[in-house]
């Protein structure tokens, strides 16, 4: 069987994937038509590319399904609890460079830290009647960065996409979400946190810890590997 | 390892024993309404507790313990004075721990009596101490209510110590607000300019979300107002930093406290009823001489007591959970009472726990 590499299906994620490849002479392509899911792989025997939306190579990589993938940090330390014991950083690509931060309205002169979301929280829920709601879809993540802070009186709503726009239609007072240049939250009239900085992601090549690993596969690997180096 | 009918043959020999204390049996729903948990313990439940739903009822939450339950039902249909008695499965989200169990049984007594407070704890506390008799267990103890009332009995603001409250619960957060009331924290940057415009939210940014400017004009009149509040003396600060610190045996940890309590005389009366808790054990034959006492204790872990806590740990097995917890939740009676209230303290027991701690010993 061969090495299972999974890579992201679609967008300057799939494109800048294939050219960080490409400079250590390994070619990945789709094949087929554009919207065909399968690839292939050249400059090296015994790798199969699979392609995968960016949000499963984390589970695919914790069932040991593939081998290999490239996912964000943002996504791994998300879906995957005790993500140490279930995949290895290999190598940062220096690409898909995210923080996931906290940002409330920039309208809100007296909150600059966690400490006054933390006090507006507790003032909110009492003006309200309902705690402080905050849009995400990094549900863990958020959680435990405001546990660990010692924010209450906050609850986490579900955002799959346009998180941004939730504190403006009123679905959520503040949000937690990836941002790279800062560009939607301005133009959305949100702030970020000064100490509201949960994690710095970028796209990183993972190896799984869970997946078998037959004797040809592991000489693949090996060599996979020091063409990486 | 002990296997599931061990465990269930334990528990309800030991439910048998409360009932013969004088409990009545009561059992509660698995499928916990979500919103009352959730307004109890707030968002950090989630990390703790299996949530599932259905379109008609909502969110739902897998019993994370029976405490909730069963306050619930004595203050919609209960008599007084009542005893309980309950074991079944509780269930915990494991998310950081492979080797604890997220499915356990848990057998507890509650006791909701007005008369002689001090005599309840020790009811509680002895009556676990004799189900666990023989198991190599170290007993901690503390008293939530002494803290408690040391904040509330600060020489400042009523917001101050509203905040301080509300963060008992959080070691590190208190620590930072106490810090700051105390002087001891340098301003944050750019907040005096803040504090200082003539019309803070002169700002070229719109105002958006339900947050409206009323509420922003409001914290920052606070924040004027706190600025301008002289910090909580040394000699309180002082006390409360040796309260906190108080760990030793009972008998000595009452003579500490109440050295404390030259600075914070709003303790004296919660020492008193540390003392009355002390003779009351005493008179159930408990060694209080031996038992640990903690100032601290339970601050961290058991959000709803609010006066005696305890718990007893494995000895050289720092790996298990404590083998039964338990305390006084005064507060959460009034909480989910509708304006009912009744004094109320209770403990569980884990039985797998015991058994296998039993058969490590053998």
């Amino acid at each position: 069987m061969n090495l299972k590499l999974g890579v992201p299906s679609k967008g300057r994620l799939m494109e800048k994937t294939f050219s960080w490849f490409e400079k250590r002479g390994i070619v990945l392509s789709r094949s087929g038509s554009d919207r065909e899911y399968a690839g292939k792989v050249e400059g090296i025997d015994g790798v199969s590319l699979i392609l995968l939306s960016a949000g499963e190579i984390p589970r695919e990589l914790a069932a040991g399904r593939i081998h290999l993938g490239v996912t964000g940090i943002d996504l791994v330390h998300e879906k995957l609890p005790r993500w140490e014991q279930q995949v290895e950083d290999i190598s940062q690509l220096g690409f898909g460079r995210a923080d996931l931060i906290i940002a409330a309205p920039a309208c809100w002169v007296d909150v600059d830290t966690l400490d006054d979301l933390d006090a507006a929280a507790a003032a909110f829920r009492k003006t309200h009647g309902h705690r402080m709601r905050i849009a995400t879809k990094y549900h863990r993540l958020v959680r435990e960065f405001l546990t660990d802070a010692g924010v209450a009186d906050y609850t986490l709503v579900d955002s799959q996409g346009a998180t941004e726009g939730t504190v403006m239609n009123e679905t959520a007072e503040a949000i937690a979400d990836i941002t790279s240049t800062g560009e939607t939250l301005r133009a959305n009239h949100l702030k970020i946190l000064s100490d509201g900085l949960i994690l710095q992601s970028q796209a990183t090549l993972w190896r799984s810890r869970v997946a078998k690993y037959s004797t040809t596969e592991k000489s693949v690997l090996t060599e996979f590997l020091n063409r990486l180096r | 390892m002990p296997n599931r009918s061990q465990i269930q043959a334990r528990a309800a020999m030991m439910r048998v024993r409360f009932e013969a204390a004088g409990a009545q049996v009561v059992d509660t729903p698995l499928l916990q309404p979500a919103g009352t948990l959730l307004d109890l313990y707030g968002e950090d439940i989630r990390a703790r507790a299996y949530v599932t739903s259905d379109a008609l009822r909502g969110e739902q939450m897998l019993r994370p313990d029976f405490t909730l339950p069963v306050v619930q039902m004595h203050m919609n249909e209960g008599a007084e004075p009542a005893r309980y008695t309950y074991s079944g499965e509780v269930f915990r989200r494991q998310e950081h721990d492979p080797d604890r169990a997220n499915e356990y049984i848990q057998v507890g007594y509650e006791v909701f009596d007005r008369d002689d407070p001090a005599g309840a704890d020790a009811e509680v506390f002895s009556l676990m101490a004799l189900q666990l008799r023989g198991l190599p267990l170290r007993a901690a103890t503390g008293d939530i209510g002494i803290l408690t009332a040391a904040v509330k009995g600060l020489r400042t603001t009523d917001r101050r110590k509203a905040a301080l409250m509300r963060h008992l619960w959080r070691p590190r957060r208190f620590r930072v607000l106490l810090d700051r009331f105390a002087g001891r924290r340098a301003t944050l940057e750019g907040r005096d300019a803040l504090l200082n415009a003539a019309d803070p939210l002169a700002i070229d940014v719109p105002m958006i979300g339900k947050r409206r400017a009323t509420e922003i004009e409001a914290r920052i009149t606070a924040l004027r107002e706190d600025r301008d509040t002289a910090p909580i003396s040394d000699s309180e600060l002082v006390g409360l930093e040796t309260l906190l610190n108080v760990r030793e045996t009972m008998p000595f940890a009452l003579e500490q406290l109440r050295d404390v309590a030259v600075d914070l005389p709003q303790i004296t009366a919660a020492l008193d009823r540390l003392e009355n808790r002390i003779a009351a054990l005493q008179a159930r034959g408990v060694d209080v001489e031996r038992l640990d006492f903690e100032a601290a204790y339970g601050r961290t872990s058991m959000e709803y007591y609010d006066g005696f806590v305890f718990g007893f740990y494995a000895e050289g097995r720092p790996d298990l959970p404590p083998v039964a917890t338990g305390g006084r939740y005064d507060a959460l009676t009034r909480q989910l009472g509708n304006g009912a209230e009744i004094p109320a303290v209770g403990g569980v027991l884990r039985p797998d726990l015991m058994l296998e701690i039993e058969e490590a010993a053998v």
